[in-house]
């Protein structure tokens, strides 16, 4: 808490509401993100999750609110604009370019090539030796835990100050989801990030502050070792028990 | 399927379309409708690639794609007849100067479909994104008004279409008769899938138009304007028409305003039997074509369109995706 006041969140996002088609989907979300922190926003299925971190990137345009990155609103910016920011987004299905090499699908998320593109590359392939081992084969033939962790490479060849990363443990065993949590844990040294998971194993590890969304809204926040502790919201919001 | 016979598939149609002829045509008609085969085919390669492209990037049905093709006919004709008028380069004896004017007037129709392409994209296209009903409905507006802008700029008639001089006769070869002009299309249409498959792949530009054949969306948030690229493949895509549409002219010697109809089926089977999508399908799409009507028009005249819509239906119902994933 103390951080907080201290800290400008690098991220405010204030009542935004967001349709899809004719649904009201979010429905006045509000959360702050601020830096050196992992934010996870939790809850169950269609609660608007996804929603929120599509709104952010600009593939959803809000009706109502405002959403705010390092001071500058973002909330009626094309995606293009809003990755040029230093926003880098990992969609729920991965995003990954099938058909491309792992290399090609690195050169396609950078935005520049050049030096400190290559130096980010280094060091982003010593955290995921797997992906220099299989740099010249197409993304296609890689296993379920190698293609997550090129999607979630994929946007640090850049110098994104913040990435939103959509329920990476999706369909991976567990010692997948550990490694995963891994290599995680050394990236929020370098970018800030926002993770929406189901796993509460997963989000319980990695994340310092939470927010509940229930039926497109924000319900509840705060730090996460008091949602750890607090079974009453598992149970109510999350359908964990014990 | 065995996924192994999948992916031999592609190459076996080729080798049976290919070859089967040989055991019922003599060897030396075997290699004019060969040759007449595949010049149909690199014409046919260079219509449905741009439109193959078009719906594999930008997901866009572009029913007016056979109007740019007529159209980029129409524009080479005209840059054919004004450069010779100056110069006398068409009908010249010197082959330097036939090449020259031919591809001077190619360049032409290319550059000034292209241009027609961007508006087109930007007006009619742009406004539709997302719904192929709409761009359906749209797309046929705009090839009535592209044709009927043809009507009035260059009339209602047929126009026997100029050839350079050195491009008309054949050549004797080891007794084979072998028309000058389908050789030199052979060539022509080969260089072009040349260059277009190298920017594909070995260009920066053209990853990028790959990954977005996959994931547009993708591709955007990455920090690309799509929309940009949009706009690029669509003048590419309407160039090669173009470029297809003027060396058919020169292919039929004719040129008339409905010429875009006529052809845009064939594009559209080709680019359907080679995958949505793929460049490397649609020449192989475009090739099967191009011999399998050429052999069947000269043995079952009756037959030859029927056999289009043979191997369509054969090619859909063992590989509903078409022979080749898109973004190959």
């Amino acid at each position: 808490m103390e951080a907080h006041l201290v800290a400008e969140p690098i991220l405010k996002v204030e009542g935004i509401h967001t349709f899809i088609g004719k649904h009201h989907i979010l429905q006045g979300v509000s959360f702050d993100v601020y830096p050196g922190k992992v934010t996870v926003l939790l809850g169950r299925n269609g609660a608007g999750k996804t929603t929120t971190l599509r709104s952010i990137m600009g593939l959803l345009s809000p009706s109502q609110g405002t959403i705010l990155f390092q001071n500058q609103a973002i909330h009626h910016m094309k995606s293009f604009e809003i990755a040029r920011l230093g926003i880098g987004f990992v969609p729920e299905d991965r995003g990954l370019f099938n058909l491309l090499t792992v290399e090609e699908n690195f050169r396609v998320a950078m935005l520049q090539e050049d030096e400190g593109s290559q130096q980010r590359l280094e060091f982003i392939l010593d955290i995921f030796p797997d992906l220099k081992r299989f740099w010249k084969a197409k993304a296609g033939v890689l296993s379920g835990g190698q293609k997550q962790m090129l999607a979630i490479a994929r946007p640090l060849v850049n110098r994104n100050e913040l990435l939103l990363i959509d329920e990476p443990s999706k369909g991976l065993a567990p010692i997948a989801i550990e490694h995963l949590i891994e290599a995680i844990i050394k990236l929020k040294e370098h970018t800030m990030i926002i993770l929406v998971e189901q796993n509460f194993y997963m989000a319980s590890r990695l994340g310092n502050d939470f927010h509940l969304f229930d039926d497109g809204r924000t319900v509840h926040k705060g730090q996460m070792e008091e949602l750890v502790a607090n079974e009453e919201l598992k149970k109510k919001y999350l359908g964990i028990s014990g | 399927m065995n996924p192994k016979w999948r992916s031999w598939l592609p190459k076996l149609a080729v080798i049976v379309i290919f070859l089967l002829p040989i055991l019922l045509i003599s060897p030396k008609t075997y290699i004019t409708l060969t040759i007449s085969g595949l010049a149909m085919g690199m014409l046919l390669f260079l219509v449905s690639s741009g439109f193959s492209l078009i719906f594999g990037f930008l997901s866009v049905l572009n029913l007016a794609h056979g109007a740019l093709f007529a159209w980029g006919a129409y524009i080479g004709f005209s840059a054919f007849s004004f450069i010779n008028k100056w110069t006398g380069w068409g009908g010249s004896n010197s082959i330097f100067s036939n090449i020259l004017i031919f591809l001077l007037a190619l360049a032409a129709a290319g550059i000034g479909v292209a241009i027609i392409g961007v508006v087109t994209e930007r007006l009619v296209i742009r406004p539709v994104y997302g719904s192929h009903l709409f761009q359906i409905f749209i797309t046929v507006g705009a090839m009535t008004v592209m044709e009927e802008l043809i009507r009035i700029i260059w009339g209602p008639n047929d126009e026997p279409m100029p050839v350079p001089l050195s491009f008309i006769g054949s050549w004797d070869i080891f007794d084979v008769v072998v028309s000058k002009y389908p050789l030199i299309v052979i060539v022509i249409g080969l260089i072009l899938y040349l260059i277009v498959f190298t920017i594909l792949r070995r260009t920066r530009l053209g990853m990028i138009v790959r990954a977005g054949v996959e994931n547009p969306e993708m591709v955007q948030v990455m920090g690309h304007n799509i929309y940009r690229y949009f706009t690029g493949v669509f003048a590419a895509g309407s160039a090669l028409a173009a470029i297809g549409g003027g060396m058919w002219a020169t292919f039929v010697k004719s040129i008339h305003p409905a010429m875009g109809g006529e052809v845009i089926v064939f594009a559209l089977v080709v680019a359907i039997i080679g995958g949505l999508g793929s460049m490397t399908g649609s020449m192989v799409g475009a090739l099967m074509v191009g011999l399998s009507y050429n052999y069947v028009a000269y043995l079952v005249p009756k037959g030859a369109l029927g056999i289009t819509m043979l191997l369509l239906v054969i090619i859909l119902s063992i590989r509903p995706t078409g022979l080749f994933p898109e973004g190959t």
